[in-house]
């Protein structure tokens, strides 16, 4: 693995990003988008996540293996988001009775 | 500096890099706890939290994530001048970033303040007017909890920096071995990821 420095002003570029990022999040907020505002608002966090990652903590240059140990770390996340939700989603729902059980 | 178990220094930075993945990893899953109980009272109680929510300073808040973004971008340009070799360039660099650090804590300390004064503390003063107490003492808890946990964390990153700029300041840092610095940067960052959710989930709800 080399190293790999990044020139300054990509982190002022990132930097610069992240801010405009922050400004978009306070808009869409603004705007009173309903159920759609917290998609919005999760989606820039995710960008700005991603732009902080590779840049920042240098995972652009980091190895495959680095790669894979961040992606667990977010698909861990994920599991125990979602199997949580099903539950608490699919609580509402009306008792199955067409099958054999 | 390669300690003897490896066999060049590039596989000792690797090593702890990923080592500190590794840390990261299990942060992702504790923070994570609090964010699925946040998701699914959120999901039960849509509209007291849309209320508790507009009872947080968004203006605060927003100073406070710009804060720390600028403290993430001091910390990485303290670790790039310890890669080209600039050592009173990594001490200035990380003593922005702590005082960046301290001054978000202030401002936190601030907001925790205001809620004391206006009786949103979870407690035997909680007083929240309309049909929605429950809910709101309930996003309440959450607020704290995971504000709380959050500062905790910028108190040891600020502690860990503190530390790295004695380190850096007696030329323990040279382009060939950077590793404690770096790792550090790795933790900074995380813990501004942290916020970078926490401040749309909790402030930005109504």
């Amino acid at each position: 693995m080399t190293d790999h420095v990044l020139p300054v002003k990509t982190y002022v570029a990132v930097f610069f990003a992240l801010l405009l990022l922050l400004a978009a999040t306070v808009t869409v907020n603004r705007l009173h988008l309903g159920e759609f505002g917290v998609v919005a608002a999760l989606t820039i966090a995710v960008i700005k996540t991603i732009l902080v990652v590779l840049f920042f903590m240098h995972v652009r240059s980091s190895s495959r293996l680095v790669w894979i140990f961040v992606g667990v770390g977010f698909y861990w996340l994920m599991i125990l988001l979602i199997l949580t939700m099903s539950d608490f989603v699919s609580r509402t729902w009306p008792p199955f009775s067409g099958g054999p059980l | 500096m390669v300690a003897h178990q490896f066999d060049d220094a590039a596989q000792q930075r690797e090593a702890s890099t990923l080592g500190m993945w590794v840390f990261l990893a299990t942060e992702i899953m504790f923070f994570g706890g609090l964010f699925a109980a946040y998701t699914a009272y959120r999901y039960k109680y849509p509209v007291g939290f849309a209320e508790a929510s507009r009872h947080l300073d968004l203006l605060l808040g927003g100073i406070n994530t710009a804060v720390l973004l600028t403290s993430s971008l001091t910390m990485a340009l303290a670790v790039r001048s310890a890669q080209v070799g600039k050592r009173a360039q990594i001490v200035g660099f990380l003593v922005l970033t702590m005082l960046l650090g301290l001054a978000f804590l202030g401002i936190k300390a601030y907001e925790y303040h205001e809620k004391f004064a206006h009786h949103l503390v979870p407690g035997a003063s909680f007083a929240f007017g309309g049909m929605h107490a429950r809910e709101a003492k309930m996003f309440f808890y959450l607020y704290f909890a995971m504000t709380g946990l959050h500062a905790i964390h910028m108190l040891a990153g600020v502690a860990v920096v503190f530390y790295m700029t004695v380190a850096a300041a007696r030329g323990k840092f040279t382009p060939g071995y950077y590793n404690p610095l770096e790792v550090t940067g790795l933790y900074w960052h995380f813990v501004d990821i942290i916020w970078i959710f926490l401040y749309p989930l909790l402030y930005l709800i109504a």
